[in-house]
């Protein structure tokens, strides 16, 4: 009877993080679109766009094969997968434990790497340079993301990130300053693997400007709306980990009842509204960078992440 | 000592190692002297704590003096200086922006791995405290050789005053005295590089370090 | 019994490479020469394989009456050996099977069959022998008979070369382990290791002993900076013999490392855990970078595999820091990642392989920037090379991401060190460890892409067909296997607690009572991982959003040229080449790495020649390292020359002058 209700509870957040994505992009681009004295696009715009999407002919090039007919539902259920494991109103449910950080980081890096194999696939010069760029990216952006989640574990004794969200509800932590370097780092990696500015821009037409945006120049109808949703669900990943880690008030523990559920679904919703409001306003307050001066962005992430890893060991004395 | 005293003395003395971070990565003529106000604020924040916590009245002084000379005064000065010298504008190119980070960071692990075991008897804040202000004073030095231009390296030598005023702070009991001749001594200094740097770029419309080299008169 | 067996598959081994010497002029005997060594491989294997299963005491010896007349030759059969064999025959297996179908297009028959089944012989008797002399022996039995086959087509430019610096990179590692088994034997000259497992060696003379084998073993598997003979040697092979020399020739290797330092020597010291790390760590993120830059499908991979030898080893030295520390438990955890990536490795590096040498055979092209497009002319190569890719990609659900998972997880377990440089060093290493497996994605998103997705750059990339049924069943074989040791990890974990139970003393938690197939390396507070699971839920996931979308959506497709933003172009040169793929990474790594240098030479208006681009590279150990030690051995070596052209009175007055410094030496000591 546990084992059924636990099941259909992380069923609910499986379904529940696909359902919130979308209207998460809405609301920051809503946000967006208001402080630059727009009027913005409707908060579900995102649904329909999809909907529009999901009901076109896919155009396919002569020249694509089954990697890139296929990419697009693996990058999907990889990307729902990843972001189904990150606790969002309840910790300590029953599919948490198949994966930790690291997986997770991992799930999204074979997100990725299908991505940028379908971008090679029809061989065009767009899709080889979103590709090549991304690689980059990447190659500092997952390192840093994985000296953060050191630094998290080191300091948790686990890398499931319940655990690490217990950890961080419980009283011992206190203001540490690996915490807080910790936190930059996550955010500029953040940043960076969802094709935000300054890396990245998400609305752009400029081809040398793309890296996300031209990997996926070639894809259409089904395929386009599948990407799209898992790039929507990517945000709400890391949007949830932030929160889930550095202000977990409010998350249920495993077992509770369901009242408790819905009020930490209320909470958990406040803080993604907070989050992408943060987000809009950073990026507009901000313009986004050359490409190579992103490897010295990531660096300095990369940097942080291990400069926390390397402090924690000060902090720990006595 | 209360966890929460502790913990926020630590968030300044980490704060310090970030900012001597953010001053080696800058390459801006006047962001080094902003990042060197904020170096200031967060050195003269912490004393102010260790006041507090340590029930010392007269740090607040020392304090006080940070922030108003080292946090206003001096960046404003420098702010003029390097408005009238012309190079408010420069991008300085930072040779190898990465090869000095990691050399930065081996840094700190190396002063923590210095100062950690050999004062294994003292209280942990003077510990952490000492650890990190090493650290700082070792960044100060990187960025003084790993800059051509002579504001930075200015710059670089008062951070590391700024280390060693977090160190004298973290230990107990620093006269005030000694203080004030401190940054009298400092305040001096500046003044004087400021005239320096004037009649060279008089003499030879640049302050790069480079092209003074030449002019020694030891080279053939 | 499972020893005689053992031997008895080696001896068959031997024989077939006999006859092959007659036999081999004809090309019909390559299938019976390759169908012989897969029985006798695929025997060795099971064997292997049912005894590290099996409960109970695992060590049995044996004594043979040939070799030094003093000593014989003592063969054993304990877990390290055991799984060792199997995954050597795995290897050796597959690439039989591989070579029933490639060898039918071998161009010199005579100069590749008889040394196959010799080469396969040689390293399953190196991994049973039991003394130091058979040890050697075998030792240097392999690197002659995998020598022979790289110069297997010495007339193709580059052999040659690579050949004369793999055989010199190989006597002197041999060098370096006589030496090693020299201090280990001690005065008293026990050369059989079970004399040598009872002496103990002091502290200085361990230390020695570890660099020693570090040299010697961690020459033939491919540190940096002993790992330049890799890249020239494996390639010029045939390439099931690449593959067996990347896959599992360098798991000889390891295991010759994991037998002196973790069997042989006493008790560790703690900087042995600061050494060996740091040079994996250096390997792994130098490999990976030497790949990124490559172009030629064949230099990459063995470059890659510098990369995950560099992985393997930072597994071992982690267990040496945790043993020198006597946290048994950590020790294990960190012996049983470098050991199931011992056996991930030589299954994806030798599906790799393959591929590559499908594409070879079917095209006559190693260079990537001349392929393209091979999806479509050889689509089952292509799925395998793909599963491949992925899997040493570290990817969930694949096996290459449960053993990075294991070494993170025994990184993480560093703060329990004592010693401050090793609290720092080992989160460094995982910062390295974590860059080079980003890195291994971007370079094989490059291999993969650039040879089978996109538009063909090449008449012979057009014209490709698909590779033979025994090639391919070879590669398939190794694919099934990818996923399932990523699924089901459990079982490869506790088939090898007998053998860290034997060289560390202690074993990670048995894994068969866990609820849904989960892993548990430590504790379940701690972290698990449950590669069923996350398969099954990727494949629904997939599957439903499949059948929702074909159901109620459209389905509808339709082809047409590529969209390229309005300007399609008709050639397929410019599409991404390898080169400008890695450009970024180039810019951002290289540059400092390799001293990676561009110029763009442009005529000037008006001017119809082509522009030129030039990439130069550095390969700061080569020139650090061996030019400056091989022209210091020309100059002794010629000025040594001199002693041949004496004259008579010279010779004299040479044996004068030894006599009365020999008198003079005796006078003195008198």
């Amino acid at each position: 009877m546990a084992v059924a209700l636990d099941a259909v509870v992380q069923l609910g957040q499986l379904l529940l993080v696909l359902a919130l994505a979308p209207l998460l992009t809405g609301y920051v681009r809503r946000v967006k679109a208001r402080l630059l004295r727009r009027q913005g696009p409707p908060l579900i715009q995102p649904y329909r766009d999809l909907y529009r999407l999901l009901r076109k002919e896919v155009v396919l090039a002569h020249t694509a094969s089954w990697v890139f007919r296929v990419a697009p539902y693996l990058i999907f259920a990889t990307t729902w997968v990843a972001a189904a494991l990150v606790p969002t109103f309840a910790s300590g449910l029953v599919f948490s434990y198949a994966a930790d950080m690291i997986a997770i980081v991992a799930l999204l890096g074979s997100a990725r790497f299908m991505l940028a194999l379908a971008a090679l696939d029809v061989g065009t010069s767009f899709g080889g340079i979103g590709s090549s760029r991304e690689m980059m990216i990447a190659s500092l952006a997952e390192p840093a993301m994985l000296m953060v989640v050191f630094t998290l574990s080191l300091l948790a004794g686990s890398t499931q990130l319940s655990s690490i969200a217990a950890f961080m509800q419980g009283p011992g932590i206190g203001l540490r300053v690996s915490l807080a370097l910790a936190l930059v780092g996550l955010i500029m990696v953040a940043i960076a693997e969802n094709a935000r500015i300054p890396v990245d821009n998400p609305t752009t037409h400029l081809e040398l400007t793309m890296v996300h945006e031209a990997m996926i120049l070639e894809y259409s109808g089904r395929h386009l709306a599948l990407i799209e949703a898992a790039s929507h669900l990517k945000l709400l990943l890391y949007l949830s980990v932030v929160a889930c880690v550095f202000v977990p008030l409010g998350i249920a523990a495993s077992g509770q009842g369901p009242t408790a559920y819905l009020a930490a679904l209320a909470v958990y919703v406040a803080k993604l509204a907070a989050g992408g409001f943060l987000l809009a306003v950073f990026e507009t307050a901000i313009a986004k960078m050359r490409v190579f001066r992103v490897s010295d962005f990531l660096g300095a992430a990369l940097m942080l992440g291990f400069l926390a890893t390397l402090l924690l060991f000060v902090s720990r004395v006595a | 000592m209360d966890q929460l005293a502790l913990d926020v003395a630590h968030m300044f003395a980490g704060g310090l190692v970030l900012v001597s971070f953010m001053l080696l990565y800058q390459d801006r003529m006047s962001g080094i002297v902003n990042i060197f106000a904020l170096h200031a604020l967060v050195v003269s924040l912490s004393v102010a704590w260790q006041a507090y916590i340590q029930l010392a009245p007269h740090l607040y002084i020392t304090a006080t003096i940070a922030l108003v000379v080292k946090a206003i005064v001096i960046p404003v000065a420098l702010h003029r200086i390097i408005v009238r010298l012309g190079i408010h504008r420069t991008i300085e190119p930072v040779v190898g922006v990465g090869l000095t980070m990691l050399a930065g960071i081996g840094l700190v692990a190396l002063s923590i791995m210095v100062m950690l075991p050999i004062t294994a008897e003292a209280g942990t804040l003077a510990r952490e405290d000492l650890a990190f202000a090493l650290s700082v004073i070792l960044l100060g030095l990187l960025m003084m050789i790993s800059r051509r231009n002579a504001v930075s390296q200015v710059i670089g030598f008062m951070s590391i005053e700024n280390g060693l005023i977090l160190a004298a702070t973290g230990a107990k009991g620093m006269p005030l005295v000694v203080e004030i001749s401190v940054a009298f001594s400092i305040l001096i200094a500046l003044i004087v590089i400021g005239i320096f740097l004037f009649r060279i770029r008089e003499r030879f419309d640049s302050v790069d370090i480079h092209l003074l080299h030449e002019h020694r008169g030891e080279q053939p | 019994m499972a020893l005689e067996a053992l031997l008895w598959c080696a001896a068959a081994l031997l024989g077939t490479s006999v006859a092959a010497v007659a036999a081999a002029r004809h090309r019909a005997a390559s299938a019976p020469v390759y169908g012989v060594a897969l029985c006798a491989s695929a025997a060795a294997m099971l064997v292997a394989g049912r005894s590290l299963v099996t409960a109970g005491p695992l060590a049995s010896a044996l004594l043979l009456p040939v070799g030094l007349p003093w000593l014989g030759a003592h063969f054993r059969l304990d877990a390290l050996a055991a799984f060792f064999l199997l995954v050597v025959n795995l290897g050796g297996a597959t690439a039989s099977l591989y070579g029933l179908g490639y060898g039918r297009h071998e161009e010199a028959p005579a100069r590749v069959l008889p040394f196959f089944p010799a080469f396969l012989a040689g390293m399953n008797l190196v991994v049973l022998a039991d003394d130091a002399f058979t040890f050697l022996f075998t030792w240097e039995f392999m690197s002659l008979s995998s020598w022979a086959l790289v110069m297997a087509h010495h007339r193709r430019p580059g052999n040659a070369v690579a050949g004369y610096i793999y055989l010199l990179m190989a006597s002197f590692g041999t060098l370096a382990l006589l030496l090693a088994f020299g201090l280990l034997a001690g005065p008293a000259g026990g050369y059989a290791f079970d004399a040598i497992r009872d002496s103990a060696p002091s502290a200085s003379v361990s230390g020695t002993v570890l660099a020693l084998a570090l040299v010697g073993a961690g020459s033939k598997a491919g540190l940096v900076p002993l790992h330049v003979w890799l890249p020239l040697a494996h390639p010029a092979a045939p390439s099931h013999v690449s593959a067996l020399m990347s896959g599992v020739m360098t798991k000889v290797a390891v295991y010759g490392f994991v037998r002196v330092v973790f069997d042989l020597l006493g008790e560790p010291s703690w900087w042995w855990g600061a050494l060996v790390p740091f040079l994996g760590g250096v390997t792994a993120v130098m490999g990976v970078l030497y790949a990124l830059m490559e172009h030629d499908l064949k230099r990459l991979l063995a470059y890659h595999t510098v990369e995950n030898i560099g992985i393997i080893f930072i597994g071992l030295g982690l267990a040496l820091a945790f043993q020198a520390n006597d946290m048994q438990g950590a020790a294990a955890l960190a012996l049983t990642a470098a050991l199931f990536h011992v056996f991930n490795h030589s299954v994806f590096k030798s599906l790799l392989f393959f591929g590559a040498g499908a594409v070879l055979m079917r095209t006559g092209e190693r260079d990537m920037e001349h392929l393209g497009g091979l999806i479509h002319r050889m689509p089952y190569t292509a799925f395998a090379f793909l599963i491949g890719s992925a899997a040493i990609s570290a990817l969930p659900p694949f096996n290459g991401f449960v053993s990075e998972w294991l070494t993170f997880q025994a990184i993480l377990l560093s703060p329990a060190l004592p010693q401050w440089s090793l609290k720092f060093l080992v989160p460094a290493i995982g910062a390295l460890l974590a860059l080079s497996a980003a890195l291994a994605a971007a370079c094989f998103v490059k291999a993969f892409g650039v040879t089978f997705l996109g538009r063909p750059r090449s008449q012979v990339a057009r014209d490709a067909t698909e590779t033979d049924a025994w090639s391919l069943a070879a590669m398939f074989v190794l694919v099934a296997l990818c996923l399932v040791a990523g699924i089901l990890p459990g079982y490869f974990i506790d088939a090898l607690s007998p053998v860290t139970q034997a060289l560390v003393g202690a074993h990670v938690p048995r894994q068969e009572e866990r609820n849904w197939l989960m892993i548990v390396p430590i504790a379940e507070s701690r972290s698990s991982y449950n590669g069923l699971m996350l398969f099954a839920f990727i494949a629904l996931a997939a599957l439903s959003a499949t059948y929702v979308i074909h159901r109620w959506a459209s389905a509808a497709t339709r082809r047409s040229p590529p969209w390229d933003c309005g300007f399609p172009d008709a050639s397929p040169l410019t599409q991404y080449t390898a080169g400008s793929f890695s450009q970024p990474i180039r810019k951002v790594f290289g540059s400092v790495v390799f001293r990676a240098r561009e110029e763009v030479h442009i005529p000037a208006p008006g001017d119809a020649r082509a522009a030129r681009f030039h990439v130069s590279l550095r390969d700061v150990p080569w020139d650090v390292l061996y030019v400056p030690t091989a022209s210091f051995v020309n100059f002794t070596a010629r000025h040594l020359n001199k002693v041949q052209f004496l004259t008579i009175r010279a010779y004299l007055s040479l044996v004068f002058a030894a006599l009365v410094v020999l008198l003079i030496v005796l006078a003195i000591w008198q």
